[in-house]
């Protein structure tokens, strides 16, 4: 059983490792979203510093509705997601296997790049961890999420368009955690709430989003 | 051993066969024929368990494969017209990675053997994008020289895009799978002779279904 997950995770990495297009095109998505933001808005520090979590956690989570199409959509096409269904291992854990693997190639640097971007924002040391680690911990589950609306929207055409409308509401929580975690740092409060429920929206989604994402591509393929 | 029950199959409001009903015993080779549109793909894909009959069901060793899933599946290797190629990883990975997600053993000798068998030694550390048609389909064939021991195949189309000795070494293994107490369902149009005792043929036409018996 942990050979067939830890198999999808290899695969999922080589296959971006050899098309690095995907991966580039999401990443670059995210740096120029925060990098425009602060020439728009003007240089202004601490205005700049109040708004950089929610700049960066916005595009960390348009970055990744962008990179939700090619999830199941390779697989669908070539036959191997076929393969997948007819395996005598359960789905839903190659289905967690891939979502693992978009996010160690998207949520993962997204959230290794947001450490330089405090900088670029202002942020003290403290902010910018803070900001990090729930990258690290909501990231997850715009992954797993996003996997449910990526397999309901399989074979549709304008499938994009509706994935993120699928998706978008389910995001906004994680939204309004991550980015008020680091607020709530900064202003004294405390974030450690903040962190338990991220975290914990985590934990659901690897529980239940794979089961999910299995029923869903039943229904996408027949 | 595989039973098809009273099985309806629509297809976007329009039904493709109606009532069909056979049961394919150890050692026997099911053929089905008809001309194009006619459910051949649909009617393969609903003895897999990737499409729902819209009635009756089928029975793997005399019960539902909807309650059986994955012992199911792990008994059955399908070849469908998709060859499930990735362009970007090379011959043995493709094959590894195939067999790692059937939740098959995969072996180096087993794989490598494999792909000798379909004439793609000395291929193995080749990208799949530079392969032509026919050798992609190898690939995937390869699938089925490497799980000798699933009871039932069940082949898309298995012989297009082979040349004339991938037909033959096909057909062979079909023929000694079946020798061996297996279980061969396949759709095909070339007049391929395969050599096995139990044959039956299906021919799709329309609603009208004729299940015929031929021994060779």
């Amino acid at each position: 059983m942990l050979s067939v997950f830890l198999q999808v995770i290899r695969r999922d990495l080589l296959l971006a490792m050899r098309q690095k297009s995907d991966v580039v095109n999401t990443l670059f998505f995210f740096v120029v979203v925060v990098t425009m933001v602060p020439l728009g808005i003007g240089p202004e520090p601490a205005l700049l510093r109040d708004i950089a979590a929610g700049v960066v956690w916005v595009a960390a989570l348009l970055a990744a509705i962008l990179s939700l199409p090619r999830l199941f959509a390779n697989d669908y096409a070539d036959g191997t997601l076929e393969q997948m269904l007819l395996s005598s291992e359960p789905l839903s854990l190659i289905v967690l296997a891939k979502a693992a693997a978009h996010w160690l190639t998207t949520g993962l640097p997204l959230t290794l790049m947001a450490a330089a971007f405090g900088v670029l924002f202002d942020l003290d040391v403290n902010s910018t961890l803070v900001l990090v680690a729930s990258l690290a911990l909501g990231t997850p589950v715009l992954s797993l999420i996003g996997s449910i609306g990526a397999a309901l929207t399989l074979g549709l055409r304008g499938g994009g368009v509706l994935t993120s409308l699928l998706v978008l509401p389910l995001y906004i929580p994680v939204l309004i955690f991550g980015a008020g975690s680091v607020g709530a740092a900064s202003s004294g409060v405390g974030f450690t709430a903040y962190f338990l429920l991220l975290g914990a929206f985590s934990l659901f989604a690897a529980v239940l989003t794979p089961w999910a994402v299995a029923i869903s591509l039943r229904i996408s393929v027949e | 051993m595989l039973d098809a029950v009273n099985l309806t199959c629509e297809r976007g409001e329009r039904t493709l066969f109606a009532g069909l009903e056979f049961a394919v015993a150890a050692g026997s080779m099911l053929r089905v024929a008809g001309p194009n549109g006619t459910g051949k793909t649909s009617l393969l894909r609903v003895l897999c368990g990737l499409l729902e009959p819209r009635v009756g069901e089928v029975r793997w060793r005399g019960r539902n494969i909807r309650r059986q899933r994955e012992e199911y599946w792990n008994d059955l290797v399908y070849v469908g017209h998709l060859n499930g190629v990735k362009d970007d990883l090379t011959v043995y990975e493709n094959l590894s990675v195939a067999q790692a997600i059937a939740g098959r053993d995969m072996q180096d000798a087993t794989l490598r053997r494999a792909l000798d068998a379909v004439g793609l030694g000395g291929f193995e550390h080749t990208m799949a994008r530079f392969l032509s048609q026919g050798q992609r389909r190898r690939i995937a064939l390869a699938r089925l020289f490497a799980t000798t021991t699933a009871p039932l195949w069940i082949l898309d189309e298995p012989f297009t895009a082979l040349d004339q000795r991938g037909v033959a070494a096909l057909s062979q293994l079909i023929a000694s799978h079946c020798g061996n107490g297996n279980m061969v369902v396949l759709v095909t149009h070339q007049d391929v002779a395969i050599d096995v005792q139990h044959q039956q043929h299906i021919e799709l036409a329309g609603s009208a279904v004729s299940v015929g018996e031929a021994a060779c």
